[in-house]
């Protein structure tokens, strides 16, 4: 009996130390983060040359996987702060009260669209995230198609299956894409344009970087996507080249915010002070050409010029708050009619 | 016992009198009682919370919420908001289902035409429980009154109640895109079925029933998908045919993105299981039989439809039930390469993480279930029917060669064979690519998974482990209870209960059962709690997942042995673990093996059950592919696939060389 009695003994007490968190003298921090993976490590070393004494646990996935996991564990957060996720995601949290107000120091210099509009804000902005669309220019010569320079270009019949664009309903750059449409173009021409648009999607995906990697392998032409990754694959050596249509673009933003609850309230306000602060801002502008102190951003190699400019008022929480029915109203009009063509 | 007893035979005639339950027996039903608890605490509650999940419905309660209007400095009583809704000309929320996340704006409720002249709306929430309005993301207090000027209203929203109900279902099936997916499903699941079973057969025949060369070779080279996860087939299909395939004008400009792309890598993962079950079945064949046919001179093609496939239908029928489970369960390859096909098993994926509606996951999952159910319970019967068809005195046969047969199945043998590792040489040969399709140099870089999203090689080690952890720790709680199922005494309701909740995995897909986990773990209330987003909790869903072959194999490993040994053990004196450690483990070794490997393999590869349930520290390789694809870097998905496939290799022939040596000493008895 000892012999088996033994070994169970021991894997139970094995799973006792592996669950049982470890006292450390230096306050821990749990971050949920979006941030791209190749971004985490310089950016917890940036933070603690400032601050040694708070170490970084970060938890990151894709921007959808992340909002769901926030939102699942709302009874019992797991997260202190959540730092670089979209601001839609953070307006969902804060619609089910999980965010703890707080003005972290420095919030006057943030240009106006990266606050909150409530006092206390409950979320800040750090940087831009635009749409852009991505262009195959072999794959386009190959195929003898034009390069388009607006939305609207997009739904010439000539681009009949050679568009992909990310499904809003799993992507936080798809969602951004239709509510930009949506209020650019006001709701009854917006859902007429992507009805149009439609016809000319060769495939939806189920994230936001994919459309523009796929153009950039050739997979379809032309990929609307968003400005960061188009950069990232075009530096890589792809033959893409990266379209701000002239309608202006869809934009949301990586930002930050405090989990209401967190036992670790100092260390989190000092975290969030720092988020904001212009040594922050200037390790956001290598990856992103618009940041939320404006008067910093400078251009990043192989960004669109003008994006700022492109950008379009966007009401985040008009968005947020619409959420539910646009995505609703997207997947009754296109996911139920892409069946297959058999 | 062979021997008859006559004192037995006398005692069973008088009144049934119960046997003195000893020490040894008492301890085996404890330690069943603890592996069935561990089968209830990880299965039965789980499901339990999916089924209640999916009837949790959120309603909008208007009743609870009154409305007061301020005209000219006067209060006057406006009703309560169901009152207002009642008069509205269109449905509110455009007649969608609200679900935990909407949110209505009470600007859709109270119309501007009524509120002309009104300085100041109040509103109350007068429940008892509160929240059910939100004003500037603050929910409402019981009682809370907002007192409001018509601008403000902007900022106030209603908010939705859950209750139970079937309302979720109601939706599910008002829902075309949704609705849709089962009749997909049920297409691919189908097809696939007909197709993998068809090759298997033949496959199977020509290395059982023909004397081919290199059936050996064949065998093996059949088993390969069992060592790649779901999503690897499909990415080297987007590969060979994707709109930039080396291949793609085979497809005569039909998009592999769709059916036909889920079906192929489908038939890819599903033909190792198909193949190995109708092997079994073709493998005992009575010579006589055929014999006897051919001394009647019936023809050939009468032979085969008249004993080869009648004596092979049950396999045929089992391998055709694993495959249809198999497929409509998956989740990997319709992921990749289903374009806007939507499947069942896709749907719970989108709905949870793309939508955090949880409980439209619950009510997809459910559905789900129904055919995998079905399924499982029509295989068991099947197998129940399945009579012994060697009987004591059959003849093993011996194919004759048969120069134009053999060649045939020779060619059709190497064109599958080829199929199979023609579609893991593309995976390997696109990880190596520079980028495809514009540099074709060669380059290690896709290897350099720091780069991309999934964890990194932290994510693979992470299976290792997880690996390593689930074959150790569910080899030892399967092997255990299944021994304790065959040679517990009596208490038949507790065995008959056990060998139920062992049977169930089986028949829940892996989805269904990480969805499951989510709700019945992440609970506050849960005082299991702590294990959530631990490895612990991977480990134990994994195990659950994989319960049930394990202990088959088991069981059929335990009831090869005599029941003499314990009556032995038993009348020395012996408690039944030492009989158990020194006799029956070292014989069923070859099993505990067989269990140890199948767990190592199958959770290096597993997708769907853990897709719900890793934690940023415990990151998988099958996981870290599915979002490498996902972020659109497929090449280094197909390298990681590869990096899984290439361990799954390693851990075999490490599997046979510590076999061979160890069955060497423990195994000696089986020869002669």
């Amino acid at each position: 009996m000892k012999k088996l009695i033994l070994p169970l003994l021991g894997l139970l007490a094995a799973g006792a130390v592996l669950t049982a968190v470890n006292a450390q003298a230096e306050t821990q921090l749990t971050v949920y983060t979006a941030f791209e993976a190749d971004q985490l490590q310089d950016y917890a070393e940036r933070f603690n040359a400032a601050h040694p004494d708070i170490k970084i646990q970060w938890v990151r996935d894709s921007t959808g996987i992340i909002t769901a996991k926030l939102l699942a564990e709302k009874d019992n957060p797991q997260a202190d702060v959540i730092w670089g996720l979209a601001a839609t995601s953070l307006l969902l949290m804060k619609g089910e009260g999980m965010l703890e107000p707080y003005a972290p120091k420095g919030l006057e210099k943030l240009d106006e669209k990266f606050r909150g509009d409530s006092n206390p804000p409950s979320w800040v902005g750090l940087d831009a995230w635009v749409a852009s669309v991505c262009f195959n220019t072999v794959e386009a010569e190959r195929l003898k198609l034009p390069q388009p320079t607006s939305w609207q270009d997009l739904t010439k019949p000539v681009y009949k299956g050679h568009v992909a664009m990310p499904n809003p309903n799993s992507s936080g750059t798809g969602f951004l894409d239709v509510s930009s449409w949506l209020q650019m173009f006001g709701e009854e021409k917006g859902w007429a344009f992507m009805d149009q648009l439609h016809e000319n999607i060769a495939f939806y995906t189920h994230s936001g970087s994919k459309p523009c990697k796929d153009a950039a392998r050739g997979e379809i032409p032309i990929g609307i996507s968003f400005a960061y990754r188009a950069a990232q694959s075009k530096a890589e050596g792809a033959p893409l080249e990266i379209i701000i249509p002239s309608e202006g673009v869809g934009w949301d933003m990586e930002a930050a915010a405090i989990v209401k609850g967190t036992f670790n309230m100092d260390a989190a306000k000092t975290l969030m002070d720092w988020a904001i602060s212009e040594d922050a801002m200037k390790m956001y502008n290598q990856n992103y050409a618009v940041v939320g102190i404006t008067a910093l951003s400078k251009p990043v190699k192989f960004f669109p010029e003008g994006i700022s400019k492109a950008m379009i008022k966007n009401d985040f929480e008009w968005a947020a708050q619409n959420r539910k029915r646009i995505l609703d109203e997207w997947q009754k009009r296109y996911d139920s009619k892409s069946e297959p063509k058999s | 016992m062979v021997a008859v007893n006559p004192i037995r035979n006398a005692v069973l005639a008088t009144p049934v009198i119960k046997p003195k339950l000893g020490r040894d027996d008492w301890i085996m039903r404890l330690f069943m009682a603890v592996i069935g608890l561990y089968l209830l605490i990880s299965l039965a509650l789980p499901l339990y919370a999916v089924l209640s999940k999916s009837f949790t419905v959120f309603q909008f309660s208007f009743g609870d919420i009154s409305v007061q209007l301020q005209r000219d400095g006067h209060w006057q009583d406006a009703g309560t908001l169901e009152e207002w809704v009642g008069r509205l000309s269109q449905p509110v929320n455009n007649d969608l289902a609200p679900t935990s996340l909407t949110r209505l704006p009470i600007l859709q409720t109270l119309t501007r035409r009524e509120l002309q002249g009104v300085s100041q709306v109040r509103l109350r929430d007068t429940s008892e429980t509160g929240g059910r309005l939100l004003y500037d993301a603050e929910f409402s207090k019981p009682g809370e009154i907002f007192t409001l000027e018509p601008r403000e209203l902007r900022k106030l929203f209603v908010r939705p109640v859950a209750t139970t109900g079937l309302n979720n279902y109601l939706v599910y099936f008002q829902t075309p895109a949704l609705r849709q997916s089962i009749g997909n499903s049920l297409y691919i699941a189908v097809i696939t079925t007909l197709i993998t079973v068809a090759l298997a057969f033949a496959y199977a025949y020509a290395i059982t029933r023909s004397c081919m060369p290199f059936s050996g070779a064949f065998r093996t080279i059949a088993m390969v998908p069992i060592l790649v996860p779901s999503l690897l087939p499909a990415i080297s299909l987007v590969y060979l045919f994707g709109n930039q395939g080396l291949l793609k004008g085979l497809l005569l400009g039909e998009p592999i993105y769709g059916p036909l792309g889920i079906v192929i890598a489908s038939v890819f993962f599903c033909f190792p299981h198909a193949m190995l079950i109708i092997l079994v079945a073709l493998s005992a064949a009575d010579a006589r039989l055929y014999e006897a046919a051919e001394v009647l001179r019936t023809p050939k093609s009468r032979v085969f439809w008249t004993v080869t496939v009648p004596g092979a239908s049950y396999g045929v029928i089992s391998a055709a039930f694993v495959v249809f489970s198999l497929t409509i369960t998956d989740f990997g390859v319709p992921k990749v390469i289903g374009g806007q096909f939507n499947v069942l098993a896709l749907d719970i994926y989108k709905q949870v993480v793309g939508q955090q509606n949880f409980e439209m996951g619950a009510v997809v999952s459910v559905i789900l279930l129904l055919p995998a159910i079905l399924a499982f319970a029509v295989d068991r019967f099947m197998q129940r029917r399945q009579v012994a068809l060697l009987s004591a005195r059959a003849v093993p046969l011996i194919p004759k060669p048969n120069r134009a047969l053999d060649r045939a199945l020779l060619i059709y043998c190497s064109v599958v064979a080829l199929f199979i590792l023609g579609l893991l040489a593309m995976s390997q040969l696109a990880s190596l690519i520079q980028f495809w399709p514009y540099d074709l140099s060669f380059s290690l870089r896709h290897y350099d998974f720091g780069r991309m999203d999934g964890g990194g090689w932290d994510s693979y080690f992470n299976s290792i482990r997880l690996g390593l952890y689930t074959a150790v720790i569910g080899t030892l709680i399967v092997f255990l209870g299944a021994y304790m199922v065959e040679k517990c005494k009596g208490f038949s309701h507790g065995r008959a209960g056990f060998q139920f909740l062992a049977m169930m995995p089986m028949a829940i897909p892996g989805m269904v059962l990480g969805l499951a986990y989510v709700f019945f773990f992440n609970s506050p209330h849960n005082p299991l709690n702590f294990l959530y987003g631990t490895m612990a909790i991977l480990v134990i869903c994994t195990i659950t997942h994989l319960y049930t072959v394990s202990h088959l194999t088991s069981l059929t490993a335990l009831k090869q042995l005599d029941p003499e040994f314990e009556a032995v053990g038993a009348s020395l004196k012996q408690p039944f673990y030492r009989t158990l450690s020194r006799v029956t483990t070292p014989i069923c070794l070859p099993a505990i093996f067989d269990i140890f490997i199948y767990l190592f393999v199958n959770a290096m590869t597993t997708v769907s059950a853990v897709v719900f349930l890793y934690s940023p520290d415990t990151t998988l390789a099958s996981v870290a592919m599915l979002n490498m694809d996902d972020a659109g870097d497929i090449a280094p998905a197909a390298a990681m696939g590869m990096m899984i496939f290439y361990t799954n290799v390693s851990a075999r022939l490490a599997y046979l060389g510590i076999s061979q040596l160890l069955f060497r000493s423990t195994q000696a008895w089986r020869k002669r």
